[in-house]
């Protein structure tokens, strides 16, 4: 199935914008987030088609994958 | 004190009053600036240092801004901008909150920071800037770490709290006792040239969903850093929030995040 991943802010650098995935049924949002070599320590904001998703939830075909890096700082 | 009221009368100028005339009333009528400025308001005039805001903001409103009681917590990269902020825009009565004192490396970003002020405490610091740039505003200085045991005193009888902190541990405590005391909180963070902000009414759960992944320790600003444009920019959002949230006023940016992205200059708009 396909799949967009979208990045944003740090995980573009050395990576993508935007970018259209061919994934095996059933691949999990954690999966390609482990494909990307983004720590989950880094993770921020995880939205499958703008909602808020944990890193098990399957993705189905079409979504849109976007991931933000953890911002803390002030 | 009739007395006072008709010295503010005859010095107005229609319904302004010049800072010169807050300043001869204070030392005649022996009392503070702040309480010339709260005698100012009961008379139906407009301290003339507002006189720029009064298109946007009413002098009944202003009056509702004078009255009110922030608390910033945090003095250091977004805090020094808020507080400059708050305090030019009028808010009354500011309770700043920062247990550190100011470092070298706070020189590049952090409004509150100069050369001669390293060592110094950046609570205290705050109350002399705010005492300069707004006299009328007071200012109370605290060099605490706020945590879930003194958050609830150092809090209470605020009318809005922001968030200056600079970590997640901080910022899931401050949501906890904000909405335990039903305090509106204005969130906002940053790391490099990207940032965030938030508005979260008591009961929201917003700070628990956007760090819902984090597993301990800083965000990408430890890998960055910050310049100086994005604590403006990030307190600038902040601040606008709160002076909201003060006068009731507009679409707060609630169940809502805005992250800015300065590098390619792109705003998202996530649901919370």
């Amino acid at each position: 199935m396909r799949i967009t991943v979208k990045l944003f802010a740090t995980f573009r650098t050395d990576r993508f914008k935007i970018e259209e995935r061919e994934v095996p049924s059933g691949t999990e949002v954690g999966h390609i987030v482990r494909e990307l070599g983004i720590a989950e320590s880094e993770l921020g904001i995880v939205l499958v088609n703008a909602r808020h998703a944990a890193l098990d939830q399957q993705l189905q075909e079409g979504d849109i994958l976007s991931l933000f890096p953890l911002v803390g700082g002030g | 004190m009739k007395a006072l009221q008709t010295f503010l009368r005859q010095n107005a100028d229609d319904d302004l009053l010049a800072w010169r005339h807050q300043l001869a009333a204070a030392e005649r009528f022996k009392l503070s600036l702040a309480e010339v400025e709260a005698a100012i308001f009961e008379a139906g005039l407009l301290p003339a240092r507002y006189q720029r805001n009064r298109r946007m903001i009413s002098t009944l409103q202003q009056a509702q801004l004078f009255r009110s009681l922030v608390a910033v917590i945090g003095c250091g990269g977004l805090g020094g901008y808020i507080l400059e902020q708050l305090a030019r825009l009028g808010v009354g009565r500011i309770i700043a909150i920062d247990p550190d004192i100011f470092e070298e490396n706070n020189l590049n970003r952090q409004l509150l920071s100069t050369p001669s002020g390293l060592g110094r405490v950046k609570a205290e610091v705050a109350a002399e800037r705010i005492a300069e740039v707004n006299p009328a505003v007071t200012l109370r200085p605290v060099r605490e770490l706020l945590d879930r045991s003194n958050g609830p005193e150092l809090l209470a009888g605020a009318d809005c709290v922001v968030d200056a902190v600079d970590n997640v541990t901080a910022r899931l405590d401050l949501a906890e006792i904000c909405s335990e005391l039903d305090i509106p909180l204005v969130h906002g963070a940053i790391a490099g040239w990207y940032g965030h902000v938030a508005t979260i009414l008591p009961g929201d759960r917003s700070m628990q969903t956007i760090y819902r992944h984090w597993t301990g320790g800083k965000g990408v600003e430890q890998q960055l850093g910050n310049p100086s444009f994005t604590p403006a920019t990030a307190a600038s959002l902040e601040v606008g929030e709160v002076c909201k949230v003060l006068l009731g006023q507009g679409a707060l940016l609630r169940n809502r995040k805005l992250s800015f992205n300065l590098l390619d200059m792109e705003v998202e708009e996530i649901p919370l």
